[in-house]
C-alpha cells in the first residue's frame, strides 16, 4: 500500500503551469498599464467642452466633437453595410452550397482575408471604390467628380470589406452550433428549408452573430490606415451632415458624400503632424481615452442585445 | 377491422454504393402500433426516415421500391413532401424541443402552416397538450421555456409539438430510450392512448416494450425485414429462429 501514500512529482506539469500563470501575468499588467496611464492623463483633460466643440488654434487647443462624430457615421454605415452581406453569405455557404472545391476555396479565401494588413485594404478602397467605382458613376451620370473622390460613403465601404471576414466567420461557427436535431424538428413538422433557416436557425445563431459584430465595430473604429486614403480629414470644422428635408420638415442626415474627421487618425495627426506635438500632448490622452470609451460603449450596446438574445434561447 | 395505411414494396435504400435496407415489403396498419426491433445498425431506423422522407436531407440516397401511404406513392415526383411530413409527425430519440417557450413549441408548427389567430393557436396548443396527457403539469407555465421542463415531460412535449400539425401517422424513434422508468411508463401509456386515432409505429430497443406497446413487430436484421407478424406471435412462436434468438435475448 505503500505505493498509494507516495505522491507523485510531476515536475513538467508544474513548470508548465506557473509558466503561463507568469505569462498570463504579464499580459495583464501590460494592458492594466496601457489603460491606467491612459485613463490617468485623459481624464484630466476630458470635460463637456473638449467632447462637444471643435479643435482650435491649429488643434492645439478645444475639442474632437467632429473626430467623435465621424466615428461613430462611418462605424455605424460600416456595420450597415457589413452585417447584412456577411450574414447572408454566411448563411449561402453553411446553409445552401455544396460542399465543392469552389467553396473550400472561397472559405479559405474569408479566413485568410481576416490577415491582410488593413493598409492594403486602405489601398483596395482607394483603386476599388473611389477609381473605379466613383469615377466609373461619374462618367455614367455626367456628374463631374461627385463620387470619385475621398468620402465617408467610401471609407465605410472600405471598412465594411475589413470587417467582413469577422462577421463572415463568427456567423457561419454561430449557425454550424445550432444542433441538427432542432432542424430534424422543424423539417419533421413540416417546415421547408428557409422556414427552418429563419425560425429555427437563425434565432439561435444570434448571439454567436452578435459576437461577431463587437469585434467588428472594435476592429473598424480603430482602424487608421484605411481611413487615410478614403476620406479623412486632417481638420474639418464642420460635420458631414445634410438636411434632408420634405416640404418645411427637415432632418439631419450623416451626408455619406462628405469628408470627415476620425479618432484614430486624429490622434495620429495630433502626434507626428501637430505644429506644437509637447502641446497637443493632453489631447491626445484625451482622444485616446474618448476613442477607448466609444469603442466600448458600442461594444455595450452589441453585448447587451446578445444577452437578451441569450436570455431568450435560456442560455444564462 | 384492420386497415391498411402504409404499403411498402420491394423497398432498397443505398448510401453511395453501400446497401443500408435491401428487399423490404410490409404493410402497416391504421389505428395500430407497430414496433420495428432489432440490433443497432440493422436499418429499423434508417426505414423509419423513409416513411417522411427525412433522408432526402442527406446527400448521396437512393431509394428504389414503392412506398404508398393511403395508396398514394410518396416517393413521386410531383408530391410535395412538406405536406406528407406535416401528414406525419415525428419524435426523435433524444428531446429536440427548440430554446423557445413551451407554448412557441406547441405552435411552432400550426405557424408556419400559416395560422396565426391567437386563438385558434391558444385552442391548439391546449388541445394538444390535453392530448398528450401533460396539460395538468403545465397549464399554468406555458410561457416558461421549454428546457426548463423535466426529461419525461420534454419528450411528451415532443410528442404534443408533433400532434400539433394533425398528423395522421406518428413516427416515433426510440422516444423513451434516454428516460427513467416512470417517465418510460408514461409515454407508454399514452402511446396506447393515441393509438386510437393515429397510425403508429416506434422503433425500440428495449424488446419488453415492444411487447407492452405494439400490435405488430417487425424484425429487423442487417438491412432486412426478417419477420413481421402480431406481437405476441412475435414474442411467443416466432417462425424465424432469428428472431427467436433476438427476441429471446440470445444475440443482439
Amino acid at each position: 500500500m505503500s505505493i498509494l501514500l507516495k505522491k507523485h512529482k510531476d515536475i513538467s506539469g508544474f513548470i508548465f503551469i506557473n509558466v503561463t500563470r507568469l505569462l498570463f501575468l504579464m499580459l495583464i499588467l501590460m494592458l492594466a498599464f496601457i489603460l491606467i496611464k491612459i485613463i490617468v492623463e485623459g481624464f484630466s483633460v476630458i470635460s463637456w467642452e473638449f467632447i462637444s466643440s471643435e479643435p482650435k488654434n491649429n488643434m492645439t487647443e478645444g475639442g474632437i466633437f467632429p473626430a467623435i462624430f465621424g466615428t461613430v457615421a462611418v462605424t455605424l454605415l460600416m456595420i450597415l453595410f457589413a452585417l447584412p452581406l456577411g450574414i447572408f453569405s454566411a448563411i449561402y455557404l453553411n446553409e445552401y452550397a455544396k460542399d465543392s472545391v469552389f467553396t473550400r476555396i472561397i472559405r479559405t479565401a474569408v479566413n485568410n482575408l481576416a490577415g491582410v494588413p488593413s493598409i492594403v485594404f486602405g489601398l483596395f478602397g482607394l483603386g476599388f471604390f473611389i477609381l473605379f467605382v466613383g469615377k466609373n458613376l461619374d462618367e455614367v451620370l455626367q456628374t463631374g467628380l461627385l463620387f470619385g473622390q475621398p468620402a465617408l460613403i467610401w471609407a465605410s465601404s472600405t471598412l465594411a470589406v475589413l470587417v467582413l471576414p469577422i462577421i463572415i466567420v463568427s456567423t457561419l461557427e454561430a449557425l454550424n452550433s445550432v444542433p441538427k436535431s432542432h432542424r430534424d424538428a422543424s423539417y419533421g413538422l413540416g417546415a421547408t428549408k428557409w422556414q427552418t433557416i429563419k425560425n429555427v436557425v437563425l434565432p439561435q445563431a444570434r448571439p454567436g452573430i452578435l459576437t461577431g459584430t463587437i469585434l467588428a465595430i472594435s476592429r473598424g473604429a480603430g482602424e487608421t490606415a484605411p481611413v487615410l486614403f478614403l476620406g479623412a480629414a486632417f481638420f474639418l470644422p464642420n460635420l458631414p451632415i445634410v438636411d434632408l428635408c420634405f416640404g418645411d420638415y427637415c432632418i439631419p442626415m450623416i451626408n455619406p458624400g462628405e469628408q470627415f474627421m476620425y479618432l484614430a487618425y486624429h490622434i495620429f495627426i495630433l502626434a507626428t503632424q501637430s505644429s506644437n506635438p509637447t502641446k497637443t500632448m493632453p489631447l491626445q490622452y484625451g482622444s485616446t481615452l474618448v476613442l477607448i470609451t466609444l469603442t466600448f460603449l458600442l461594444n455595450i450596446t452589441a453585448i447587451i442585445f446578445r444577452y437578451r438574445f441569450r436570455k431568450i434561447l435560456g442560455r444564462l | 377491422m384492420k386497415e391498411t395505411k402504409i404499403t411498402v414494396k420491394n423497398l432498397n435504400l443505398f448510401y453511395g454504393e453501400k446497401q443500408a435496407l435491401a428487399d423490404i415489403s410490409i404493410d402497416i396498419y391504421s389505428q395500430r402500433v407497430t414496433a420495428f426491433i432489432g440490433p443497432s445498425g440493422c436499418g429499423k431506423s434508417t426505414f423509419l426516415r423513409v416513411i417522411n422522407r427525412m433522408n432526402d436531407l442527406i446527400d448521396d440516397v437512393r431509394i428504389t421500391g414503392k412506398i404508398q401511404i393511403d395508396g398514394i406513392d410518396i416517393y413521386d415526383k410531383n408530391l410535395d413532401v412538406v405536406n406528407l411530413r406535416k401528414r406525419i409527425g415525428m419524435v426523435f430519440q433524444k428531446s429536440n424541443l427548440f430554446p423557445k417557450t413551451i407554448y412557441e413549441n406547441l405552435i411552432f408548427g400550426p405557424r408556419i402552416n400559416g395560422i396565426k389567430d391567437r386563438k385558434v393557436l391558444d385552442e391548439i396548443a391546449e388541445k394538444t397538450l390535453i392530448q398528450a396527457a401533460l396539460w395538468e403539469e403545465v397549464k399554468d407555465r406555458l410561457d416558461d421555456p421549454a428546457l426548463s421542463l423535466s426529461g419525461g415531460q420534454q419528450q411528451r412535449l415532443c410528442i404534443a409539438r408533433a400532434l400539433a400539425v394533425e398528423p395522421q401517422i406518428i413516427l416515433m424513434d426510440e422516444p423513451a430510450s434516454a428516460l427513467d422508468p416512470i417517465s418510460t411508463a408514461k409515454i407508454e401509456e399514452l402511446i396506447d392512448e393515441l393509438k386510437k386515432n393515429y397510425t403508429i409505429v416506434i422503433v425500440t430497443h428495449n424488446m419488453q416494450q415492444a411487447a407492452r406497446v405494439s400490435d405488430y413487430t417487425a424484425f429487423f436484421y442487417l438491412g432486412r425485414l426478417i419477420e413481421y407478424d402480431k406481437t405476441s406471435r412475435i414474442f411467443t412462436n416466432p417462425s424465424n429462429r432469428q428472431t427467436e434468438d433476438y427476441v429471446t435475448g440470445r444475440f443482439g
